[in-house]
């Protein structure tokens, strides 16, 4: 207590001694690190915040979930951004480095899959297991009759199947392969779920980043790859309509992801994953990004700003969403946010 | 006082390396020690079940590497010498100021232009007459994506360009006026003059100039990820996705987590270390068993 009196005392005579000839310098200055697939929603919706609030700054540097783990755990950022949740080993390894650790989703994004087949429209129909066969190899040319089957009237070309995958290790993948976990066995056992794996199919090419998986699909006819819907919706790509537990077909759209997530109300850092959920409009493959931080905040003042930013960012701030065509939070989520961040102590 | 001064800066730059070794060492040891000695005779890469072999990586990184010093030497040697020795000063000037902006150039772009124009190049000319002329060879069969070692070895060339055209080029100018006078003398033509009496004086500089270049064909990371299909397995096409030890590196650390995986991503750096150390002495081998023993330096 004393020891973090006499801190207070010299951040504020610090504070104080930096502040004195620029008086326009914030008063607080929040810090976070990771995942880079919400950095477009979080740049522009902090912009927005500290432009309200002049005595706040907000830094956040995408750089990637796994960065954002280790630099939130080494306390060298007030809050860390990651697509999954801390999982139970590395929860164990913050809370030993500085006590319990409240994690909550931020924003919210759907896969979309992509391809690149001539003389074939966009909005095809594929149902899961054709996506897992394709993935695994087992159907490897666009004239396949399970193709045709589900895809009466369109014209398939004799082409063989490229399978493009994520190169780099990303959230984006940990979603879309926990997805094919969840509806093939084979997949399950065979490649499983993680943020890279080991792709099957022999016809595989590995692109780096979302961009550099659109481009592949865009270069090569026959290709078949996943991006994120922001990135699909932004960009002139045909991309398919999928089969989801109901076996309705839905395209990916905000509105069928939300739909997605707020059929699965009871979302935790536990239990996190939201693909293949029921509902007639849910797409099957969604997941959310995920905001970590301390229950006891060293610094009150500092706490309390850190917990205004955040529930602002679940609130007022999730309308920014929608303008960089992320998806914003289903209500039920949000005010689940919220409660967790009431827990933080300050 | 002003030797201690460049003594100092000598041991400066031992320590670095020195040290930039030792850190590379310890924070590979996890990773090492999970990985196993298999791990050097594995093409299994799948992080996610603890495998982690390593052998797709080192082909990769060797087989661009040798495509881009094939392509960029000659070439490079090439424009040094018409810089040095053929162009007219009006002309030589601004090319050879236009062969070092090329250096200038961030590998990511190199990167971008890779995917999106010479990839659907190769795939559409390139690969398809390359399969028909010289199909017999299985280097040059199989399909063709775009992206795979032979896209990814063609950027590299056109990237460590400048290093082999701009450094010989120095070299070049730097052969005594006499030397070429003396083989003119002699009744010598332009090209005698440049292959027994430029070439063989500056022989040891432009061997520099291609170790120094084959060194940054191996540790390219970004550019080489956008365009080689980054798929972790050993196929003799040249047309096949494949994948190298700097662009793996690039493309997973940023996520990589976990008591070893973060290790294993570093003891890969450590390997690319090795072999570059080893490719650069066997080249320094062959060029000494070629010049009959004698010392790469002044030979005239």
């Amino acid at each position: 207590m004393l020891s973090n009196l006499r801190r207070k005392a010299a951040a504020v005579a610090a504070v104080g001694v930096l502040c004195a000839p620029v008086a326009t310098l914030a008063d607080t200055q929040i810090v976070g690190a990771g995942a880079t697939f919400p950095f477009p929603f979080y740049s522009r919706a902090f912009y927005e915040y500290t432009k309200e609030h002049s005595d706040v700054s907000v830094n956040y540097q995408p750089i990637g979930s796994g960065g954002g783990i280790q630099q939130f755990t080494a306390k060298t950022v007030d809050f860390g951004g990651s697509d999954v949740p801390l999982n139970s080993r590395e929860y164990k390894a913050a809370e030993d480095a500085n006590g319990a650790v409240i994690q909550f989703p931020a924003t919210l994004g759907g896969i979309a899959i992509a391809y690149n087949v001539p003389g074939v429209p966009s909005h095809i129909k594929l149902t899961a297991s054709l996506l897992a066969d394709i993935y695994l190899g087992k159907i490897t040319n666009w004239s396949s009759d399970d193709l045709k089957k589900v895809n009466p009237g369109v014209n398939f070309p004799n082409l063989p199947i490229v399978v493009i995958h994520r190169a780099d290790a990303s959230g984006t993948t940990y979603i879309f392969t926990d997805y094919l976990s969840k509806v093939s066995s084979e997949w399950k056992t065979k490649v499983g779920n993680a943020k890279s794996v080991n792709w099957p199919a022999p016809s595989s090419v590995g692109g780096k980043g979302n961009d550099g998986v659109a481009g592949s699909v865009r270069n090569t006819p026959g290709a078949i790859g996943y991006i994120e819907l922001a990135y699909a919706l932004e960009n002139d790509i045909p991309y398919a309509s999928l089969q989801n537990k109901e076996g309705n077909y839905v395209l990916p759209s905000p509105a069928s992801v939300i739909a997605a997530a707020a059929a699965h109300p009871d979302v935790s850092w536990r239990n996190f994953s939201i693909v293949n959920e029921p509902g007639k409009g849910s797409y099957p493959i969604c997941g959310y990004s995920w905001v970590m931080v301390w229950k006891n905040q060293a610094d009150p003042a500092k706490g309390k700003q850190l917990v205004e930013l955040w529930k602002w960012m679940l609130t007022d701030g999730q309308a920014y969403a929608a303008k960089v065509k992320y998806v914003p939070l289903p209500k039920n989520v949000q005010e689940k946010a919220i409660a967790a961040l009431s827990g933080i102590h300050s | 006082m002003f030797r201690l001064v460049l003594v100092a800066a000598a041991w400066v730059v031992l320590l670095i390396a020195a040290a930039l070794f030792f850190t590379l060492v310890i924070a590979a040891l996890p990773g090492i020690r999970a990985a196993g000695v298999g791990a050097l005779v594995s093409a299994t890469w799948d992080p996610n079940r603890a495998q982690f072999g390593v052998l797709s990586f080192v082909y990769g990184t060797i087989v661009t590497s040798l495509i881009a010093i094939a392509l960029a030497g000659p070439i490079g040697i090439a424009v040094a010498l018409f810089l040095s020795e053929l162009a007219p000063r009006w002309l030589a000037a601004p090319m050879g100021l236009l062969v070092e902006l090329l250096a200038a150039v961030p590998s990511v772009i190199f990167g971008l232009w890779g995917l999106f124009v010479l990839a659907p190049l190769m795939r559409t000319v390139v690969d398809p007459f390359l399969r028909s002329s010289l199909g017999f060879m299985p280097a040059f069969r199989g399909d063709s994506y775009g992206p795979g070692l032979l896209t990814a070895g063609v950027i590299l060339a056109i990237m460590i360009l400048p290093t082999v055209a701009a450094i010989s080029r120095d070299v070049f100018q730097a052969v005594p006026r006499d030397q070429r006078e003396a083989m003119y003398a002699l009744g010598a033509t332009t090209w005698e003059m440049m292959t027994k009496a430029v070439l063989p004086y500056a022989r040891s500089g432009v061997i520099g100039a291609l170790v120094l270049a084959l060194g940054r064909a191996q540790g390219e990371a970004v550019a080489v990820a956008l365009v080689i299909g980054n798929s972790p397995k050993i196929v003799a096409s040249l047309f096949a996705p494949a994948y190298t030890l700097a662009s793996v590196v690039a493309n997973e650390f940023s996520e990589a987590t976990g008591p070893t995986y973060p290790s294993v991503l570093i003891a890969l750096g450590l390997l690319l270390f090795l072999v570059s150390v080893t490719v650069n002495v066997i080249a320094r081998l062959l060029v000494w068993s070629v010049s009959g023993g004698r010392p790469a330096a002044h030979t005239v």
